[in-house]
């Protein structure tokens, strides 16, 4: 061959595709609850596990229905969906535009990061008290204590994820002459998206347990209120059908996050798939 | 409105890449540029692309430039198409007539990471030329496609070129490339430009004109290789 080439680096151009989901169909992984659950209803008839310490399954079940007809449970379910709703939307707007205030300049950083890394130590929870002199025990501080818990785990991702875009297609956005909105909108903010995401994820679970948090300790409304008053009674039935709720909504909207998340990051899915 | 470079240096710490560098790319000239890995080919590339904010010297280009980099650098989250249009106004007509050039016609909705390293690298070429820059600069555009391809990129780039004739810096590893498309062959050598050789055959050219076996010859010679082995 006539053909001369010097030694080059072997480039590879693209990522090693992670291996293939389990796949989890398996029948008997429902063994194991099910038996669980009768050794719970046997234990409970026999009288092994007194009512009010935990109500049998039967019994929970039936209080479930009976709290749904009777409205107590849809109207405790909307007061507290709309106390997330409220909260994360404040939250996480807050966290994202401050991430993009300190993502996208310098200035920005230093005005911004060293404040939310100081706040970010503050155990949240520990500030119920002062939110409750602050706010008195109306929404406010429950909807407020939402918004914080979520905009932190916004923040945070997004932050580093504007800071984490590949500078290689930043300079190829100045070959390619993008303003700086442009370079913004086509390669930073979607760069930033999977990070983003993540904290999406975080941000949604930390705010249904602010959420707990709020409501048990100051609450005439909503699930935490439910649970609350079915205490004074004795009432384990209650008590565990509100639990089951709120796994049931964290369940819920951790499933549309995934949902957007499969829509949004279509283009890695050629290789992560 | 050639393009001018003199003095420029650049360093990398100790390592001295490129050292009081001249040069002139001269308007609708193709130029190949030569040197051994590591020499500093893609370094000056970025210095004229303004890519490199400590390069020092003068660098003088007037004009549009348009950039192929040594990897595809295709932006992932955009489908083939809207890569190609990225920061043009251009219709998608014209974008869409790019990639058929370069044989991705059926792509166009393509995620970038579904692409071969072929493919990227033509999708990235595409990218470049659709810009009908007055500098085109491509880092070895061509290392990763299989030698047939190879052939019908190297017409399609020259076409292009006789069509708009813009002034090529094509970085290369391969003599043979260089000798078949350029007007005029670099050797980067010690971040000085070593040789500086102008072909004048017509083309079409042929490998096996005697007057490229001689060229090649020097240059390799030039690259410190002997066509029979290492010197
Ligand atoms: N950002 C950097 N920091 C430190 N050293 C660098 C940097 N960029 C390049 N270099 C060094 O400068 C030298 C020239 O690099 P350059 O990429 O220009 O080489 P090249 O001629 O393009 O090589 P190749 O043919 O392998 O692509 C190399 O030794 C490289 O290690
Ligand atoms: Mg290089």
């Amino acid at each position: 061959m006539s053909v001369v080439e010097l030694a080059r680096p072997v480039e590879r151009p693209r990522a090693t595709p992670k291996g293939p989901r389990r796949r989890v169909t398996a029948w008997h992984r429902w063994l194991s609850p099910l038996a669980l659950l009768v050794i719970w209803q046997i234990a409970s008839a026999t009288g092994l596990l007194p009512e009010r310490l935990l109500a049998a399954p039967a019994t929970i079940a039936a209080t479930a229905v009976e709290l749904t007809q009777a409205g107590t449970l849809p109207t405790a379910i909307g007061v507290s969906l709309q106390r997330v709703l409220i909260g994360f939307l404040v939250g996480g707007a807050a966290g994202i535009l401050l991430a993009l205030v300190a993502g996208l300049s310098r200035a920005g950083e230093n005005a911004v990061d060293p404040i939310m890394q100081a706040l970010r130590a503050l155990p949240f929870f520990g500030l119920i008290p002062l939110f409750i002199l602050w706010f008195g025990i109306g929404e406010e501080p429950k909807i407020l204590l939402v918004a914080l818990a979520v905009s932190f785990p916004l923040y945070l991702n997004t932050f580093s994820g504007i800071r984490g875009v590949d500078g290689k297609l930043a300079e190829v956005a100045t070959t390619l002459k993008l303003s700086r909105g442009q370079l913004i909108r086509h390669i930073v903010l979607p760069g930033a998206l999977p990070q983003t995401l993540v904290g999406l994820r975080q941000a949604l679970g930390v705010a249904w347990l602010a959420l707990i948090v709020a409501e048990q300790v100051n609450a005439t409304t909503g699930l935490g209120y439910m649970i609350n008053d079915a205490r004074e009674f004795l009432r384990t039935d209650v008590i565990v059908v509100g639990l089951l709720v709120y796994s049931a909504l964290g369940l819920a909207t951790d499933a549309i996050v995934r949902l957007l998340e499969r829509r949004a990051l279509a283009w890695r899915r050629g290789f992560l798939a | 409105m050639a393009t001018r470079l003199s003095g420029v240096a650049r360093a990398f710490g100790d390592r001295v890449v490129l050292d009081s560098l001249d040069l002139e790319l001269r308007d609708g000239e193709f130029t190949a540029l030569l040197g051994r890995s590591g020499s500093g080919k893609s370094t000056l590339l970025r210095a004229l692309a303004g890519l490199d904010d400590e390069v020092t010297g003068t660098i003088d280009v007037t004009g549009s430039v348009a950039v192929a980099f040594q990897e595809p650098r295709l932006v992932p989250w955009k489908r083939l198409l809207a890569n190609i249009t990225l920061g043009l106004d251009a219709p998608a007509g014209k974008a869409k007539a790019a990639l058929a050039e370069v044989g991705l016609a059926e792509r166009s909705d393509a995620w970038p990471l579904t692409l071969s390293g072929g493919e990227a690298q033509r999708a990235s070429l595409a990218r470049a030329l659709v810009r009908e820059p007055e500098l085109l600069l491509l880092d070895e555009p061509f290392s990763a496609l299989d030698a047939l391809t190879r052939i019908t990129i190297h017409q399609l780039v020259l076409e292009l070129w006789a069509r708009h004739r813009p002034a090529v810096l094509l970085v290369t590893h391969d003599v043979d490339e260089a000798l078949l498309l350029a007007d005029r062959v670099l050797v980067l050598d010690e971040g000085r430009i070593a040789h500086d050789i102008s072909i004048t055959a017509e083309r079409p050219r042929h490998r096996e004109d005697p007057g490229l076996v001689t060229l090649r010859n020097t240059l390799l010679a030039a690259l410190g290789v002997s066509p029979e082995g290492r010197s």
